[in-house]
């Protein structure tokens, strides 16, 4: 593709490179046309700047709404977290408030509210993923089983649906149901049992979300095991049941290992991701159970940032979060390639 | 229909050939009788778990204030219908307006994003191009390292954006995952085709166009519905940036409406009390949740496909 394209842009331009183009031209450099550096040093010897951008200039004209939209709402923010090292007040705006140093960081590390943030996140963390992990990984084998295309999918429809639902949904479905004027309470009452309101008790709060993290999304992240199982060969299966394993065997040494390398991408993924906890879903709840239990990094940034005007202190937690998020997902990555995995991203 | 047992094909003499389910394959043993009770117990479970919320609550939104009052709160069994709780809703007041503002964002935020994602989707679709590594790089880089909420926060309000519509769609307008998986799929492409067209002269925009858009219809809409839905969902970024309660989207009123149990001014006709009906509590979570029952199976079916040729290419 790339060896048409430089003929092409090459006599359009106007540049004479027969021996370029004549290198290039020949089928088996086509062939592998389509891999990276190889082209890039044919192209770059063949045409200069200015010719490869009159080539390209309409494929980076389509790039730049998009890089526009980054810059200003990914990019600039980033720098704005200069906050983080002021005194910052929104009167006086980020030039001229006072610079205070590392106050800021030190006050958020020894502030205990903080502490009990940060607990709170890593122990909803590590509860979802023992319990709510597994669960996608179960159906999709479940429902990898079944012999009927149109069972499964129909299963298979139903269940992703509740990911599409918004966490407001979700909590208030949860609140009629389980809540103390809820479905179960009213049941419980009516049989004679004692009532429990589930949505306000911050001893049960760990269950209560993971089931409803549970209910969203378990559906919707059985995708890709299935289709992890799907790009299984049949012909393993076929092996092992002629070598005499049964359906468990086969299981456990054809179907598990061929789930291993998406097992592990999204451990990973979650691992990364592990400071960010429901964010929506604990805000919208945090009224009822009380910050004691509900408070994770994200909602300690919001109410001490935007609540209540301590917008350096916020910003310096929040840049604390972002940058151990940072460091998660590089090393967790590191440790997927040291397992020989492909781990998020790979030098290549 | 049973989920599990063997179609019977010999039952029926006709020869004209049905849709059945495939066999199973030689190497593979049937389940179990207790494996099969098990499995279908399971799957029903899980079925019931999905369906039964969002039945009783459809249910009690289009029952009547007795039907609901005998049940002593959500309706299971079916009694007398009523429409009354939707007429509520859709006839002015603070629910309608919010419906308003939700699908006025939904609609433009929607078409706003798809149009920028598959642009840039496309113009890094060929590696090779000039600036193609540092461009993909920047849209890369910030799938690892977000900014942060209080930064984010000082410059939509710097922009004097605070209040306005823009705010809830500009700084959520796209996804680099979603243009990941549309890279992907242009990528995935039969290249010889888009040559050909370009020495016949096309342009890329042409090409975009007329080959690579008509061609790739089902991922563009799974993409179209992911934004579609992070916009009618929207939640935080209201609380965030927006002050003036009448512009509140939908989300924002189901919370205060059915968590906080606000009563809504202007929505409760007289002689109710002062917190909102349970119907029409109801009716807020249905109408909050139908456009995506409404897309969703039109859609439904391509999200394997389409999800998969990103994350495997990306």
């Amino acid at each position: 593709m790339e060896t048409l394209l430089t003929k092409e842009a090459a006599a359009s331009s106007g540049t004479v490179d027969s021996g370029e183009g004549a290198a290039t031209g020949g089928p088996k450099r086509r062939r592998s046309s389509s891999k990276g550096p190889k082209v890039k040093q044919e192209v770059r010897a063949g045409l200069g700047l200015k010719a490869r951008f009159r080539r390209d200039k309409s494929l980076i004209f389509m790039t730049l709404p998009a890089v526009l939209l980054l810059a200003v709402f990914a990019y600039v923010p980033i720098l704005g977290n200069v906050v983080a090292f002021q005194d910052y007040s929104p009167f006086v705006g980020i030039p001229d408030s006072p610079w205070v140093g590392l106050d800021n960081f030190v006050r958020v590390l020894t502030d205990t509210n903080f502490w009990l943030a940060v607990k709170n996140t890593l122990v909803i963390t590590a509860f979802q993923l023992f319990f709510f992990f597994p669960i996608p990984i179960f159906l999709a084998i479940l429902l990898n089983s079944l012999v009927s295309p149109a069972v499964r999918a129909t299963i298979q429809a139903i269940v992703y649906l509740p990911h599409f639902f918004s966490w407001v949904l979700v909590v208030a479905v949860f609140q009629q149901i389980l809540g103390g004027a809820g479905l179960l309470n009213q049941q419980l009452l009516a049989n004679g049992w004692q009532g429990m309101d589930i949505m306000t008790n911050p001893d049960t709060f760990l269950f209560l979300i993971t089931s409803q993290s549970i209910w969203k999304d378990a559906g919707w992240g059985m995708i890709v095991f299935l289709a992890a199982l799907n790009a299984i060969d049949p012909s393993q299966y076929e092996a092992a049941a002629v070598d005499g394993a049964g359906r468990w065997k086969r299981m456990w040494h054809v179907t598990l290992p061929g789930l291993r390398p998406v097992i592990i991408l999204l451990l990973i993924l979650r691992l990364g991701d592990s400071l960010s906890v429901g964010f929506e879903q604990l805000i919208l709840q945090r009224d009822a159970v009380g910050a004691g239990a509900s408070e994770v990094l994200d909602t300690f940034v919001y109410y001490t940032g935007v609540q209540n005007g301590d917008w350096s202190y916020a910003a310096a937690a929040g840049l604390l979060k972002g940058l151990v998020s940072l460091a998660l997902i590089l090393g967790a990555n590191k440790v997927a390639h040291l397992f020989g995995e492909a781990g998020v991203y790979s030098k290549s | 229909m049973t989920t599990i047992s063997k179609p019977h094909k010999q039952s029926t003499g006709l020869r004209w050939p049905r849709k059945e389910a495939p066999e199973r394959a030689a190497w593979e043993e049937a389940p179990t009788p207790v494996m099969k009770v098990a499995k279908t117990t399971t799957l029903i479970i899980v079925v019931l778990a999905v369906l039964l919320p969002l039945y009783t609550i459809v249910l009690t939104s289009i029952s009547t204030q007795a039907t609901i009052t005998n049940a002593g709160g959500l309706v299971i069994i079916p009694g007398e219908i009523s429409w009354d709780a939707y007429r509520q809703i859709f006839t002015g007041g603070v629910v309608t307006r919010a419906i308003m503002v939700s699908v006025g964002i939904t609609a433009v935020g929607t078409i706003l994003s798809l149009v920028v994602s598959v642009l840039c989707a496309y113009g890094l679709s060929r590696p090779g191009t000039l600036a193609h590594t540092p461009l993909l790089f920047v849209l890369l880089i910030t799938m690892f390292f977000a900014a942060g909420m209080i930064p984010s926060y000082l410059l939509v309000s710097g922009l004097g954006m605070i209040d306005s519509y823009a705010a809830l769609i500009l700084p959520s307008c796209i996804s680099v995952f979603n243009i990941i998986i549309l890279r992907g799929f242009f990528m995935g492409i039969d290249q010889g085709i888009l040559d050909s067209a370009r020495i016949d002269g096309a342009s890329e925009w042409r090409i975009l166009g007329q080959i690579v858009l008509p061609m790739s219809k089902a991922v563009t809409a799974v993409i179209a519905l992911f934004y579609g839905v992070g916009y009618w969902n929207a939640f935080f970024n209201a609380i965030l940036y927006i002050n003036d309660s009448s512009k509140n989207p939908l989300q924002v009123v189901l919370r205060s409406y059915v968590l906080q149990g606000v009563s809504v001014p202007g929505q409760i006709s007289v002689g109710q009390g002062v917190a909102a009906s349970l119907a029409l509590q109801m009716a807020v979570i249905v109408v909050a949740m139908v456009p995506i029952l409404f897309v969703y199976p039109f859609v439904q079916k391509h999200f394997t496909k389409g999800v998969m040729i990103g994350a495997v290419k990306g």
